[in-house]
């Protein structure tokens, strides 16, 4: 098959992903002839390597395994307000890690609420607090990955097994374990490769020779000690992890679609029995609470504070706005193409996107301010820089939404198309594009609140002058005014989610999710 | 008139040969046990499977080289013939244009191809709104604008019934009477071929062979055929 037809054309989601490896090679090759090798690591180095995996260890683990039977429950029952709830389940990924944190430290923390209740302070900081954030953080984008999973089953073979009288144990063997197989290896691989480049919440919850991460080590030897050639061999250093994580996550990652529906609505007939209902209730029950507090708390504690907001926090927001616009923009240009790439063959491509998890937002932003410091004044790019590195960093994640349902879509209607000489645009206008909608809109979704609680690489660029929100909250918790900190967080908070749930909806409008 | 010359098609490990010709208008059933390379006949001639060696020319042109949608042909696949997003007036007018740009005449047949067809009135809804029957015939309004000179089917009607599969093949045999076009058309069934088709290919053991009258070869079948038909 050396060159079979296709409906749509590869060349320019090879033009973008070309754009993207110069960019982050680019940065990796500026990191790497900066690291100064012979130095060596010291001890705390290499405490923090060893901190690294074994908090993102732990962090994929329990996300994964607890995401499954939740997945299912969500899977197979319909109640009210079940479509809330998943849209919530893309809060905590989305969710600012600055105002998760508050809000789970106002949950977790030593005068939170658990503590209140148990009478005793618990110790949230160090490992277990980092696991626990991350935990919170991923729990539900696993759920949400694991989720998409069973609802690319098909209604109608869904139908077709309660037609043959097959009870939960048939369906999981006949629909479910197939579609695990395909969908946990990639949630464990994400999340664990997330979780490798740790940055915020390293920086609020661990901190200490016992609990730093590789990307805080990195952003506190270029802050703090100016120290360009240890920040640039840390790097190198997290490259390395991250690059072997993407590596393992680009080979669980492949499997077949299950094949055409007629986009009939998703109807359930197994699974009624007491003890699942109970077990699946639970699930949810129990998911959901450690959810919503740490988010009721944020707005507790935030609500006094947003009246008397200070000029500069609106100033901060509007920045954040635009920058988050401007890289959902830059990821959507770049991750349709690649996907459609792909989705005709071009597997390597994936890697293009894999990239950007293999470089963290530091690495790049050190790579990126050691191009520029000898041209230029690195902080007068701050927000330009910030909306490009977090397009790339989005990219991955668009990628995982966005791929899978390319293939379908060309599976099932590439022939039709080509017979119809539909190649190119209008197969891309007519077919690709309006069968892509959901995915699109939930990628784009989440490349706006992510951006717009950024805090990695603006932290590095940081000017006195220009600040996003999330910075502009991190500062106010500096200087101790934790009223102004915690109506940010609650203004940042319904921005965040507003962009997502603008994008997401308009997705999914008229389209059974 | 379409020619297959030395034809070889490849599907994987398969080869499957093919060197005849099919007389212009002429309606043939393509006929031959399950896995026998039915299918790949007809894809290699609608342009989605691999032509190892010859070459398939229509009116003395080679067409081999060519992408599947600048053949001569209109072809319905076993499931998937409509985008289910796009409504039933939408998938007949992509047998027209591509990028739907469709002038008021062009609007205009793509009606009077449904009223045809026996869907008048429905080219507003999607094909998930309609009965299977309805939705093959929104796919034969589509072949019917589509205007090729070659029609490909391949069991496009399986899924239905005996009767509306008969009533399916009725309308393709009226429609086809009135476009003059040249018929191809997939099937597990001697009576589908007995219903429209004026000859049968044959494929099994790695060969389609060459095309014969539909009745004789029915009722005097060659052993191959014969273990096949029981």
């Amino acid at each position: 098959m050396a060159h079979r037809a296709q409906p749509v054309s590869a060349k320019p989601g090879i033009g973008a992903a070309l754009c993207v490896a110069v960019l982050i090679l680019g940065s990796l090759l500026a990191v790497v002839l900066r690291a100064e090798a012979g130095r060596g690591l010291g001890p705390a180095d290499w405490q923090a390597v060893q901190f690294t995996v074994v908090q993102a260890l732990l962090s994929a683990g329990l996300s994964v395994g607890l995401a499954v039977p939740v997945a299912r429950a969500l899977a197979r029952r319909r109640f009210r307000g079940r479509r809330m709830l998943i849209t919530l389940l893309g809060a905590p990924f989305i969710l600012p890690v600055i105002v998760a944190v508050l809000g789970l430290l106002e949950v977790f923390g030593r005068s939170g609420w658990i503590s209140q209740l148990l009478g005793a302070p618990v110790q949230i900081y160090g490992l277990h607090g980092v696991v626990l954030a991350h935990v919170f953080f991923n729990l539900p984008l696993a759920t949400r990955l694991i989720l998409q999973g069973w609802q690319e089953i098909p209604a109608e073979r869904f139908r077709l097994a309660a037609q043959l009288g097959a009870g939960p144990r048939e369906i999981r063997t006949l629909l479910e374990y197939p579609m695990l197989r395909r969908a946990v290896p990639g949630a464990l691989a994400v999340v664990f490769a997330i979780c490798l480049t740790s940055f915020a919440v390293a920086l609020t919850l661990g901190g200490g020779p016992r609990a730093t991460t590789i990307e805080l080590a990195i952003y506190q030897a270029f802050r703090f000690d100016f120290d360009l050639g240890r920040a640039a061999l840390l790097s190198c250093i997290q490259i390395g992890l991250t690059v072997g994580a993407a590596l393992v996550a680009l080979r669980v990652s492949s499997g077949d679609g299950f094949g055409a529906g007629l986009d009939r609505p998703v109807q359930r007939w197994d699974g009624q029995g007491l003890g699942l209902r109970v077990l699946d209730g639970g699930m949810i029950g129990l998911a959901t609470a450690f959810l919503v507090l740490p988010l009721i708390a944020i707005v507790l504690s935030g609500v006094p504070g947003l009246a008397r907001l200070p000029g500069s926090v609106w100033n901060a927001a509007l920045w954040s706005v635009m920058v988050a616009l401007a890289s959902t923009a830059i990821l959507l240009l770049l991750a349709v193409p690649i996907a459609a790439a792909i989705a005709v063959g071009r597997q390597r491509l994936e890697l293009a996107g894999l990239l950007g998890l293999a470089a963290s937002p530091l690495v790049i932003g050190t790579g990126l301010f050691l191009m520029i410091h000898p041209i230029a004044d690195p902080f007068a790019f701050a927000l330009p820089v910030t909306a490009v590195v977090n397009a790339v960093m989005a990219l991955p994640f668009a990628l995982r939404i966005l791929v899978p349902r390319a293939r379908q879509v060309v599976a099932e209607f590439g022939r039709l198309g080509m017979m119809l000489d539909m190649s190119g645009w209008p197969f891309v206008r007519f077919v690709l594009l309006p069968r892509m909608r959901a995915q699109i809109g939930f990628a784009a979704g989440l490349a706006a609140a992510l951006s717009m609680g950024d805090l990695g690489v603006i932290a590095l660029f940081a000017d006195p002058e220009v600040a996003t929100l999330p910075l502009q909250i991190y500062r106010l918790m500096g200087a101790y005014r934790m009223e102004a900190a915690a109506g940010g967080s609650l203004l940042l908070l319904v921005l965040s989610m507003s962009l997502f749930w603008i994008f997401d909806r308009g997705g999914r409008w008229h389209a059974e999710t | 008139m379409l020619k297959l010359d030395s034809l070889v098609i490849a599907n994987g490990d398969f080869r499957l040969s093919a060197d005849f010709e099919v007389p212009l208008g002429c309606k043939v059933a393509v006929i031959g046990p399950s896995g026998a390379g039915k299918s790949t006949l007809i894809g290699a001639i609608a342009g989605f499977q691999t032509v190892e060696s010859g070459r398939i020319l229509w009116g003395g042109r080679a067409i081999e080289q060519d992408q599947p949608g600048q053949r001569p042909v209109a072809m319905l696949f076993q499931d998937g013939n409509l985008f289910p997003h796009l409504t039933i007036a939408q998938n007949a007018g992509l047998g027209i244009r591509p990028d739907l740009k469709l002038t008021a005449d062009q609007d205009m047949a793509v009606l009077a191809a449904l009223d045809r067809v026996g869907l008048s009135g429905m080219g507003g809804r999607k094909p998930g709104e309609l009965s299977g029957g309805q939705q093959s015939r929104a796919a034969l309004a589509r072949v019917l604008v589509q205007d090729k000179p070659l029609v490909l089917l391949d069991e496009p009607f399986a899924a239905l019934g005996p009767a509306l599969k008969g009533e399916m093949l009725d309308l393709v045999d009226a429609l086809l009477r009135e476009t003059g076009a040249t018929l191809l058309m997939v099937s597990h069934d001697p009576s589908d071929a007995r219903r429209i088709a004026d000859q049968v290919i044959l494929v099994e053991g790695g060969r389609a062979h060459a095309p014969v009258e539909t009745h004789g070869l029915l009722d005097n079948p060659p052993p191959a055929l014969k273990a096949y038909l029981g």
